[in-house]
């Protein structure tokens, strides 16, 4: 084995010697010195699990996530070089992580996080102005077979959980007493401009944008979501969708 | 380096220059963009980490392309890990030119370290041995960067705790080779030398006059944390969290001596204070690079 395979073997497992080769000008112990190198590593990355995930680290607290976090960082070490993708595995281990059992939304809490994350660094794309807005919405005759396109920001989230209250607690915007976790919502992400937003939605507003980003038309994304959700209230959702730059691009059918 | 003759150390105006100017500049955080946008400091430049910037959109690029469009900016890569075994990462090396070729940095610079091992990434700027097989695989990474790149890099003098049994020649002696061999520049990060002759024992001013002063096109100054090893010597660690320390201050001082005015970066990645904090300290830097300018001009005049 190479000289790095063994040095990365015993960075990320402590029951391991350090590498035989190191030494040090004192005689000090090398292992004391490869110390250093192991705790920056380990560190440095749940560090940024604890920066990219603040909503679970405060529902857990700092002691527990550090824990969680260490297991997954050894479990998982990142395969990217660009620290804002790490975490995406972070949600499915927390759900298979037998110590935050008694927290059953933790995991989808840290699926808002994360697509908090992959909103906010997203790709700029230019929403419709007024006036193609106008020009897609004057031919209701056409508007069933249209296809509409999102920013690349926008990002759907059904839980069994309320993941957006108990998001919304964590930012100050409600009281975390008000929040009952275990009532099923659905989130909206959406970058606005340079903000990400989180926004609960119906179910049938979830199942409405779901069918639009599988490039299913307009009609057929409505009555799919009316079937299942009489009350979601379409041109609601739609008003949201064009206020806040969500709306990119259109196409009616040929 | 020819080109740093034709800088004007005092211009502000990135489209004019292609390096960095002779004053302080510090590291651009996310959490001063606004800031700095509306109260313009007085900092000669900006460095950023090009892995925080290789995202599709967003606020990272809205806020960089508006501070480039004010100020120079050095792009330091932090992911490249032109020390590995393995061949460099040919996508990670696409992702950068294309982010040097939007933001026109007058710099770019790496370190002599590695950070990845086939798939993963540690996140950590680890040692390599100093001998006859490292110093041509660094160099084959050192040209196929600046190939890739089409511009010289800056390297960095590293911060190590450890040493290798296999090294048989001394990290000065490898750096200047390196250089001679590449062609790269020296980005000579005094922090690093302080902690690494502490770490070993070495001798700083010895050290930095084995190094090919010449081709010095930035310094780095930071603040380390203190630990001891196992025999009770003292194991510092470049930890980017606090402010410069005096002895750092004093062998800048040294530096400047041998070197005249040189861009100097001050660099804070945890517990980033606030912005007139990191101001502050360029300014100090600044007023270092203010005792070595005079003479030297009066000097030429």
């Amino acid at each position: 084995m190479s000289d790095q395979h063994d040095f990365v073997a015993a960075l990320l497992d402590p029951e391991r010697d350090c590498p035989a080769e190191l030494s040090s000008w004192n005689g000090a112990d090398p292992s004391s010195r490869f110390a250093v190198y192991r705790n920056n590593v380990i560190s440095s990355l749940v560090n940024a699990l604890a920066d990219s995930f603040p909503v679970v680290l405060q529902l857990v607290g700092d002691e527990f996530f550090r824990a969680m976090a260490q297991v997954h960082v050894h479990a998982n070490p990142p395969r990217t070089r660009i620290l804002a993708e790490y975490g995406e595995a972070f949600p499915a281990f927390i759900e298979g992580f037998p110590p935050a059992s008694s927290l059953p939304y933790l995991a989808d809490v840290a699926r808002l996080e994360f697509l908090r994350i992959q909103a906010y660094h997203s790709a700029d794309t230019a929403p419709l102005n007024a006036e193609q807005i106008t020009t897609a919405l004057s031919q209701p005759d056409r508007l069933d077979g249209m296809t509409l396109e999102l920013h690349p920001s926008a990002a759907v989230l059904s839980s069994n959980f309320a993941i957006v209250s108990l998001w919304a607690a964590h930012q100050g915007e409600m009281a975390i007493a008000q929040v009952d976790p275990l009532r099923a919502e659905h989130a909206l992400v959406l970058r606005n401009r340079l903000d990400v937003e989180v926004m609960g939605i119906r179910h049938g507003a979830a199942l409405f944008i779901q069918a639009l980003r599988t490039g299913q038309c307009f009609g057929e994304a409505a009555e799919q979501a009316l079937a299942i959700d009489p009350e979601f209230d379409l041109s609601h959702l739609l008003a949201h969708l064009i206020s806040t730059g969500a709306l990119t691009g259109y196409r009616f059918a040929p | 380096m020819t080109l740093s003759l034709l800088a004007d150390e005092n211009s502000g105006a990135p489209a004019l220059s292609s390096t960095l100017p002779l004053r302080a500049g510090i590291g651009l955080k996310s959490q001063h963009y606004r800031q700095i946008l509306e109260s313009q400091p007085q900092v000669g430049f900006f460095e950023v980490h090009a892995e925080n910037y290789m995202v599709a959109g967003g606020p990272f690029h809205h806020y960089l392309q508006r501070i480039r469009e004010h100020y120079p900016l050095s792009i330091h890569g932090v992911g490249l890990s032109i020390g590995a075994e393995h061949p460099l990462d040919e996508q990670h090396l696409d992702r950068l030119a294309a982010l040097i070729e939007r933001y026109q940095p007058q710099s770019f610079s790496e370190h002599l370290a590695w950070s990845s091992h086939g798939e993963l990434f540690l996140n950590d700027l680890l040692p390599v041995a100093y001998n006859a097989t490292t110093l041509t695989r660094v160099c084959e990474h050192i040209d196929r960067v600046q190939n890739r790149l089409q511009r010289p890099m800056l390297l960095e003098n590293p911060s190590t705790y450890v040493e290798y049994a296999s090294s048989t020649m001394d990290e000065a002696s490898f750096i200047s080779e390196l250089i001679r061999r590449s062609g790269c520049g020296l980005l000579l990060d005094v922090n690093n030398v302080y902690v690494s002759c502490i770490n070993h024992n070495w001798d700083a001013l010895g050290y930095i006059n084995a190094l090919p002063l010449h081709a010095v096109g930035e310094l780095h100054l930071a603040g380390f944390a203190e630990d001891r090893d196992s025999a009770g010597d003292r194991l510092l660690i470049d930890a980017h969290g606090a402010p410069v320390d005096d002895a750092v201050w004093r062998l800048y001082a040294q530096v400047l001596q041998l070197l005249g005015p040189t861009p100097t970066l001050i660099e804070r990645d945890n517990d980033i204070p606030s912005l007139e904090v990191l101001v502050a300290e360029a300014q100090q830097a600044e007023r270092q690079l203010a005792l070595h300018r005079t003479p030297q001009r009066q000097a030429l005049a």
